[in-house]
């Protein structure tokens, strides 16, 4: 194997990992927040054991995206350090920014939020982990600014003297028309990830045997309250997504040609649901087409002509030349990997829309205090967090292999960003250790969330503070 | 002062700020089979830093960061070449940044002695291979023409570089003892004083070799007045701590590292990466630094929020002032047995 595959397979594996546990981060942040204002305002007690319950296993997911961000930053000058040469004077700015903005504030806040229960006046502790929130979202912000800038470079001029590419307008690289619809698509996912994670939990508590009125009704309220925001998040998702789509196919038709591995210039083009084909993808055995969908899908008419891929390869070599990693990349020139980008756009479709269903029957069926018992129903709140994480994981490995060849569009092919004096043992001693940590870290992380998620929300603890001991002797409210 | 400059000074302050923080959270870390006797004790020195290490990690991200963004060529060749240490701090950061949170999750002896080892070894390893990258940037490492790192890894264990990581090493163990006798209450407070001044004597020692060696090799006269009055804080908070004023003695330390940490930049100044080979060149704060536009962009950014962030981040410790004791560990309430 070649340095050039096992840092791409390090970095597909460390960052696939660590984004399964940034959009539960960003969408529980923010329905814990929720939470805690609700207890404030309304004074209900079951807003508060929800806040602490979710607030438990939003910290048990918190800890290891933290971990695991560390990598990401650390990841570019060790494994791509062309890649950081030739971007770093536009790629670097927005992540320096995201960590005096965002890490700080995430951070600070956070530890505020954890001890700070005996320690701030009840509103100040729920403007922490509002802030914590906002710091999860201009943490987002910005590291899509510069993934967006990968994905559609504007902003920078090259440099022939220096041979990097160098800013020249940050405004344009964070109004970026790719980021502009990008980030809502995101932020949005992420909170239909960290709904349905709330919706899988509270579901399984509430027909549990054991739970007694008063919980029933809490968890009946995060169910609902869950799914509501699992529906209007979605109905975002899927508006945003579509503008993605057509803006996608404007920048970056390749890709777009390659999520329906059309290889022929079609007007109408049809969408496919379920293709069997060769396995590189360059054949077609069986197919069943929505006729005009991708037309619509990325013009916006059902009759639009949409470019297939050998037409754009012509194009492609016109505007760039022959591609320089031809050689590297399968199926040919300047051509994704078909099958890749084929299943991984239908299945983050697939999964969101699925998502998006289960949460409307379970809104449904939990209506007018109603508690469903079906096997069905219970099946399906159970999976329902998996969907929209996994959703999540497939668009984001659409949208890096839907890119390749190039690691920056039209300026810089992924072989040429590799560090060239890394050697192939140092990458693989790396992604081995990687490997192994986080599918280890994996395995205990699930456990501690299963067995606290069992545990279900802790009663409040109502004992009066006793008269003898002085205020600075009592315990902590909270500790390690 | 060209913009190159400042951000050379916002890097060095960025890296002042994560050894003087971080290093005492590594400090008490390290010091958890030592000061602590039973599990309670160890969940005090935990929860001295529980509110505030990952808020002191994020000097490290930025720095890193703020590299990328200023002074690609450095990030690059920095991160790519010091490929092996930098993982191995990785990894460590991983594992004890996780057992913070873990650890009291699960109210099991066995979980928590392996949580334990994560945060002793997790704040060892950085402790010392922090310093041995930079006693390896000041010593300056086999750099090509194309600014390439071609050392490998066994160019970095020197004995240069190993006493400088003797040095952080030491220095986080004193400064995280100096912090605890700050931050705790009864046998620990007294027993962290005591260790203290033993741990800041080798310290001394060691840094006054260290700092001396740096100033012979790279050594300029801002870098000789750093580290002349480095030594002089260092044994200034020893001896306050030997007389029990601890805050005294926490600042003595943390002036120290930042003097000493100070003079290192300022003796690396103005090159940032210096080669050892004598057909290579090295990266300077001109040649390994981004665009004029870049570096304005990114000094505005810089000048409205950092005075932002030192506030909040001040005022997290001013809500965590009060020391902490064995009676104010509540009872775990964390699950019992296994899932």
């Amino acid at each position: 194997m070649d340095p050039t595959d096992i840092a791409r397979w390090q970095f597909a594996i460390t960052t696939v990992y660590h984004f399964l546990f940034v959009p539960v981060t960003i969408g529980l942040s923010a329905i814990v927040a929720g939470y805690e204002t609700a207890w404030l305002r309304t004074g209900n007690e079951r807003w508060l054991r929800l806040t602490k319950f979710f607030g438990k296993l939003f910290l048990i997911n918190f800890a290891i995206g933290v971990v695991t961000g560390i990598v990401q930053e650390f990841q570019f000058g060790m494994n791509w350090s062309d890649y950081s040469r030739f971007v770093g004077d536009i790629f670097g700015a927005p992540l320096a920014v995201e960590g005096l903005l965002a890490f700080f504030l995430e951070s600070t806040f956070l530890g505020l939020w954890i001890f700070g229960w005996d320690r701030l006046p009840a509103k100040l502790h729920a403007a922490c982990i509002w802030l914590v929130h906002l710091g999860t979202l201009f943490s987002a912000y910005f590291i899509l600014a510069a993934n967006s800038w990968m994905q559609h470079p504007v902003g920078y001029e090259y440099n022939p003297d220096t041979g990097r590419a160098e800013m020249n307008d940050f405004a344009a690289l964070l109004f970026n028309k790719v980021q502009l619809v990008t980030f809502p698509h995101v932020v949005l996912s992420a909170y239909m990830t960290g709904a349905a994670f709330v919706v899988g939990v509270a579901f399984w508590q509430l027909t549990r045997r054991a739970a007694n009125d008063e919980d029933r009704t809490m968890y009946r309220k995060a169910v609902r309250t869950g799914a509501a925001i699992m529906l209007v998040s979605g109905l975002g998702v899927a508006i945003s997504g579509d503008i993605q789509g057509k803006i996608m196919t404007d920048v970056q038709p390749m890709k777009m040609a390659a999520a329906e591995a059309l290889y022929d210039t079609e007007a109408p083009a049809g969408f496919s649901i379920f293709t069997v084909g060769t396995l590189d993808g360059s054949e077609e055995k069986f197919s069943i087409k929505i006729p005009g969908l991708l037309s619509f899908l990325a013009e916006g008419d059902p009759d639009a002509e949409v470019v297939g891929i050998n037409d754009l390869r012509q194009q492609y070599r016109q505007t760039y030349g022959t591609d320089p990693g031809a050689s590297y990349y399968s199926p040919g020139d300047y051509t994704p990997v078909i099958p890749l980008t084929y299943w991984s756009f239908r299945l983050m479709i697939g999964l969101g829309l699925a998502a998006a269903a289960a949460a409307a029957w379970i809104l449904l069926a939990t209506r007018r205090q109603r508690t469903p018992g079906g096997r069905a129903i219970l099946w399906t709140a159970l999976v329902l967090p998996f969907l929209p994480l996994f959703a999540n994981s497939f668009g984001w490995i659409f949208t890096e292999v839907g890119r390749q060849p190039w690691a920056v569009f039209g300026l810089m092919t992924t072989d040429r960003a590799v560090s060239p004096g890394v050697s192939t043992l140092e990458v693989l001693a790396s992604l081995i250790a990687f490997t192994l940590l986080y599918g280890f870290l994996a395995v205990i992380e699930v456990r501690l969330m299963l067995t606290y998620i069992r545990r279900g929300a802790d009663p409040i603890d109502h004992q009066p503070p006793t008269d003898d001991a002085d205020e600075g002797d009592r315990p902590l409210a909270f500790a390690y | 002062m060209e913009l190159t400059t400042v951000w050379f000074i916002l890097i060095a302050v960025l890296w002042v700020g994560y050894f003087c923080l971080e290093g005492f959270d590594f400090g008490v870390g390290m010091l958890l089979p030592v000061l602590a006797k039973n599990d309670t004790e160890r969940r005090v020195l935990i929860n001295t830093i529980g509110p505030v290490w990952d808020g002191n990690e994020v000097w490290l991200l930025v720095a890193g960061g703020a590299t990328f963004a200023a002074f690609p060529e450095w990030y690059a060749t920095l991160f790519s070449g010091f490929y092996l240490p930098l993982l191995l701090i990785l990894l460590a950061l991983i594992v004890r940044g996780l057992a913070f949170e873990y650890r009291a999750k699960r109210d099991d002896a066995s979980w928590k002695r392996n949580w334990d080892l994560a945060i002793i070894i997790g704040s060892f390893v950085p402790a010392l291979l922090w310093g041995v990258a930079f006693a390896n940037i000041l010593r300056g490492v086999p750099i090509d023409a194309d600014l390439e790192y071609v050392g490998g890894f066994f160019n970095l264990l020197n004995p240069y570089a190993l006493l400088g990581g003797a040095t952080t090493l030491l220095l986080f163990l004193t400064h995280g003892a100096m912090f605890i006798s700050l931050k705790t209450d009864g046998r620990i407070r007294i027993d962290a004083g005591r260790l203290a001044v033993r741990l800041g004597a080798a310290a001394a020692l060691v840094t006054v070799l260290f700092l001396g060696w740096t100033q012979i090799k790279t050594g300029t006269v801002a870098s000789a007045v750093a580290f002349a009055l480095a030594a002089v804080a260092l044994l200034t908070g020893l001896y306050a701590a030997r007389l029990g004023r601890e805050g005294w003695g926490f600042l003595g330390t943390f002036v120290a590292i930042a003097l000493g940490v100070a003079g290192l930049f300022l003796g690396l100044f103005p090159d940032v990466m210096p080669t050892s080979l004598s057909d290579g060149v090295s990266l300077t704060t001109s040649n390994a630094a981004a665009t004029h536009y870049t570096l304005t962009i990114m000094t505005v950014v810089a000048v409205i929020f950092t005075p932002l962030v030192l506030a909040y981040q001040a005022w997290s410790y001013w809500v965590f002032r009060k020391r902490i004791a064995v009676h104010h560990i509540p009872e775990s309430t964390a699950v019992v047995s296994g899932a």
